[in-house]
């Protein structure tokens, strides 16, 4: 972003406040501080304003592929190390299909994958999208593959082809749903990066050095591509790595300007496939391209995206509130914990598994966990009675209030507080079926 | 041609490096972000450390499936340990705890030497977690370690003294944690300094969240304290030790469940990520459990043009 100082070098210095803004100085502080467009001034000259937008670009370009509700947004990114800022748009994981496949293979393979889907924390892990491979390198076959792969998924598309003759009919019978086309390399990327300029779709690159890639990148947006995804490479983790970072920090540090895009690394399939997806996701990867992946790997996989991709400054939790479970009554224990997700999820599954009615109280501990929050103190007798009070949990029900087993200590100073049965609960909640049965008989 | 420039920091400091076994054992000196070879040229040589206890009674079963009957003898499970080619061993002297065997200090320390005698391989020894047991344990231990320098593993902040003086009367290295906090890492190498424990004789555990239990605090911990070292803070350029074995605590990292997949694989993967994050963002030594996850973590090393 251009420096106040730099914004000012450009205006007229009349201060005749039509932007609305005294002073064209204090203009010029707004739009340092991106908070208004340069368009307000009417005064600024078009080539000044061409270079000044230029200066003021992303430094790693964003795009869409696809559309609808399925759409997977890439780049954005504006920090090296996720504890400046949070990372914005997590890797998107692909996965294959081929035009060597019968269409009830396709839609075997599609059903599949869309089915491969985890629960963690409240929120849903899924892959995100589906590439097309060419095998057999003729337009016919690829464009009746694309034709039953479409029909059988909202997800967006990836065409994968060397060969922009492949690649052309499928591409402008689904353009509508905005596929990304991969790949351009050094051969063919005039075809290619004219092809997705005349079709508006976005372009994968693809060069193993940083050098080539920044002059791939030059033909392409000379062809009139601007949404590009750049893939250094992933013969090995080194390349990964390696080109992943060098290319991320020298956008971000604006020491070089023609690598701002999203990055990606097509890996294959197999062990040497998770691990380089692994390490894409926290190296700056918007796209992992795997050939196939089993569930055992895709729910660490995935749960690595959605860690890296938090954000630092606000762990993820749930409303302080009196959650039933299982239709619980006056007679039905209430249970407390903390409002992290993952601690309120994992008690919730473990209750819900019991099949016994429960009042659930979460107490508000800022997102933190039963331990850490104990020793944050802020999950002390004082802030569980005055949950249960806010809640009315004690007038909802008579049942023995139930303390997670890792704060037992809790328990003497809450029955004083609140006047009631307080009972020690398990360490881990997957004893809880057995404790909640026990506490019936 | 276009030429884009190398984005080379121009570091001002480094990982201190230390000695451990008989000598021929080093682990720290980098001088760059891991594995990036155009910031520090040298090989990047993290070392894997596998893990025996020597009480198997809530162990998982998944692990004692890998390691056979060897797993009923720290002093096996450590030769087949050195078989796949661990840098050291991690040996948890569980059965110390006052509430399990209550192992006497002497005898731990037997089986501490004798897994070093046969392994010939540096240790990381824990005790069973209870600090005024701990101390007693480490300094039997200590002791009969002396000449084959290993790390005493851990101390606290409010509880360091006599396990920090036992490691510096037998020239052993200490382990220093703290809880996720680049500045509560910091303040227990200060305590440790000041209390007269040379920095080259301190390796620190900022406590690696494993994956779906807090990974992403960890990470960005662990890379703030690599950039702080790198920038010259003299107080955090000690070596890291991260602890993948803690992956096995989550839940969905090995339960059975057919949704998600073979347990035995994905347990493997979840240790390998937890190992890779720790990896990626500063670990020098890593603690690993399962020998799948050894075999993955081992490949990736290499991979990234490290040599395990
Ligand atoms: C990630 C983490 C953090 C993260 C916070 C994550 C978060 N949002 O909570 C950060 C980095 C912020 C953090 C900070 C601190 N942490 Co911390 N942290 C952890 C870590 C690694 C994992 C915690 C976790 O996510 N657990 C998973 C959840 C699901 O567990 P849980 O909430 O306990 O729930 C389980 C049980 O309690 C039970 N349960 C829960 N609710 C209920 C209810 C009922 C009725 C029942 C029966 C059971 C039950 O079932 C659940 C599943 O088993 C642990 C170490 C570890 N590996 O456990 C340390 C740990 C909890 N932290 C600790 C400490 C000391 C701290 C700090 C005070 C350090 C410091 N001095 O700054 C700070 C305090 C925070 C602050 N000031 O803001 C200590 C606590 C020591 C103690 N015994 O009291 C731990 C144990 C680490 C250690 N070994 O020293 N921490
Ligand atoms: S409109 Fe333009 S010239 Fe007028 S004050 Fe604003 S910035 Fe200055």
């Amino acid at each position: 972003m251009p420096t106040a100082i730099e914004f000012f070098k450009f205006l007229p210095k009349t201060n005749c406040g039509e932007c609305g803004h005294p002073t064209c100085l204090a203009f010029a502080m707004q739009l340092a501080n991106q908070k208004v467009s340069i368009d307000a001034c009417p005064y600024v000259d078009p080539s000044a304003k061409g270079k000044l937008e230029e200066s003021s670009a992303p430094p790693v370009r964003g795009f869409n592929v696809g559309v609808g509700e399925k759409t997977v947004r890439m780049g954005d990114e504006t920090v090296l190390y996720r504890h400046e800022r949070k990372f914005v748009n997590p890797t998107a994981f692909a996965v294959t299909v081929t035009d060597t496949m019968t269409a009830e293979e396709i839609s075997a393979t599609v059903a599949h994958y869309s089915s491969m889907v985890f629960e963690r924390v409240g929120m849903e892990f899924r892959l995100d999208m589906f590439t097309l491979r060419d095998g057999t390198g003729d337009p016919d076959s690829y464009v009746k593959a694309v034709k039953c792969l479409s029909e059988n998924t909202d997800w967006p598309i990836i065409l994968l082809s060397d060969d922009p003759e492949v690649i052309r009919p499928a591409a402008e019978l689904i353009k509508e749903r905005r596929p990304l086309i991969y790949s351009a390399d050094r051969s063919n990327v005039e075809q290619m990066a004219s092809m997705a300029a005349a079709l508006g779709l976005p372009l994968a690159l693809r060069d193993d050095t940083l050098d080539g890639m920044a002059s791939l990148v030059e033909d392409a947006k000379k062809a009139g591509v601007e949404d590009l995804i750049l893939d250094l490479g992933s013969a090995s983790m080194k390349q990964v790595l390696e080109n992943n970072t060098a290319a991320r920090k020298v956008s971000l540090r604006r020491t070089f300007k023609g690598l701002g895009y999203p990055l990606m690394n097509c890996v294959g399939s197999g062990e040497r496939a998770v691990m380089r997806a692994m390490l894409s996701v926290m190296k700056y990867g918007s796209l992992v391209i795997f050939e196939s992946i089993e569930a055992q790997q895709a729910l660490p996989l995935m749960t690595l995206r959605q860690n890296i991709y938090t954000d630092p400054q606000v762990p993820i939790q749930v409303k302080e509130d009196l959650y039933p479970i299982s239709d619980p009554d006056t007679a039905s224990p209430v249970l407390f914990t903390t409002n992290f997700s993952l601690t309120y999820f994992t008690v919730r599954a473990d209750i819900e598994k019991s099949r016994q009615p429960v009042w659930l109280q979460v107490v508000d501990t800022e997102g933190l966990s039963v331990l850490t929050a104990y020793a944050a103190g802020k999950f002390g007798p004082e802030h569980v009675s005055a949950a249960l009070e806010a809640s009315g949990a004690l007038q909802k029900s008579d049942g023995p209030i139930v303390t997670p087993g890792m704060v037992a200590k809790l328990s003497g100073k809450l029955e004083e507080a609140l006047g009631r049965k307080v009972l020690v609960g398990p360490m881990e909640s997957g004893s809880l079926p057995k404790f909640l049965k026990g506490l019936k008989g | 041609m276009a030429k884009v420039p190398m984005p080379k920091e121009k570091w001002s400091g480094a990982v201190g490096s230390m000695a451990l076994g008989d000598g021929s054992v080093s682990l720290g000196g980098v001088k760059g972000m891991p594995f990036l070879s155009f910031e520090d040229p040298q090989k990047h040589r993290p070392l894997l450390a596998g893990e025996v206890v020597d009480d198997i009674s809530d162990f998982p079963s998944i692990v004692l499936k890998q390691f056979g009957t060897s797993a009923e003898d720290p002093v096996s499970w450590a030769m087949e340990w050195k078989s796949k080619g661990a840098d050291l061993i991690c040996l948890r002297l569980l059965s110390t705890d006052p509430e399990r065997n209550d192992t006497a200090p002497e005898k731990a320390a037997e089986i501490a030497k004798k897994v070093a005698d046969s392994t010939g391989l540096p240790l990381i020894v824990y005790g069973s977690g209870i600090a005024e047991k701990d101390a007693a344990v480490m300094e039997a231990v200590g002791k009969a370690l002396e000449g084959h320098r290993s790390i005493l593993a851990y101390v606290e902040e409010d509880s360091y003294k006599r396990m920090a003086s036992t490691a510096v009367a037998h020239k052993h290295a200490v382990l220093a944690f703290s809880n996720l906090d680049i500045n509560l890492a910091k303040q227990m190498n200060i305590l440790l300094s000041d209390f007269g424990v040379d920095r080259g004789d301190i390796v620190m555990d900022p406590l690696m969240a494993p994956l779906g239990m807090g990974l992403e605090y960890s990470y960005s911990v662990n890379e703030r304290i690599m950039l702080a070292a790198l920038s010259g803070d003299r107080m955090l350029q000690v070596p890291m030790v991260c602890d993948a074995s803690q992956a096995w605590q989550v839940r969905d990292c090995s339960e059975e469940d057919d949704a998600l997949g073979d347990a035995a694989e994905r347990a493997a993967w979840w240790e390998f990520a937890t190992a890779l994050a720790a990896l990626l963002s500063g670990a020098d030594v890593l603690i690993v459990r399962g020998a799948k996850a050894m075999d993955l973590i081992q490949e990736a090393v290499n991979d990234m043009g490290g040599h395990a």
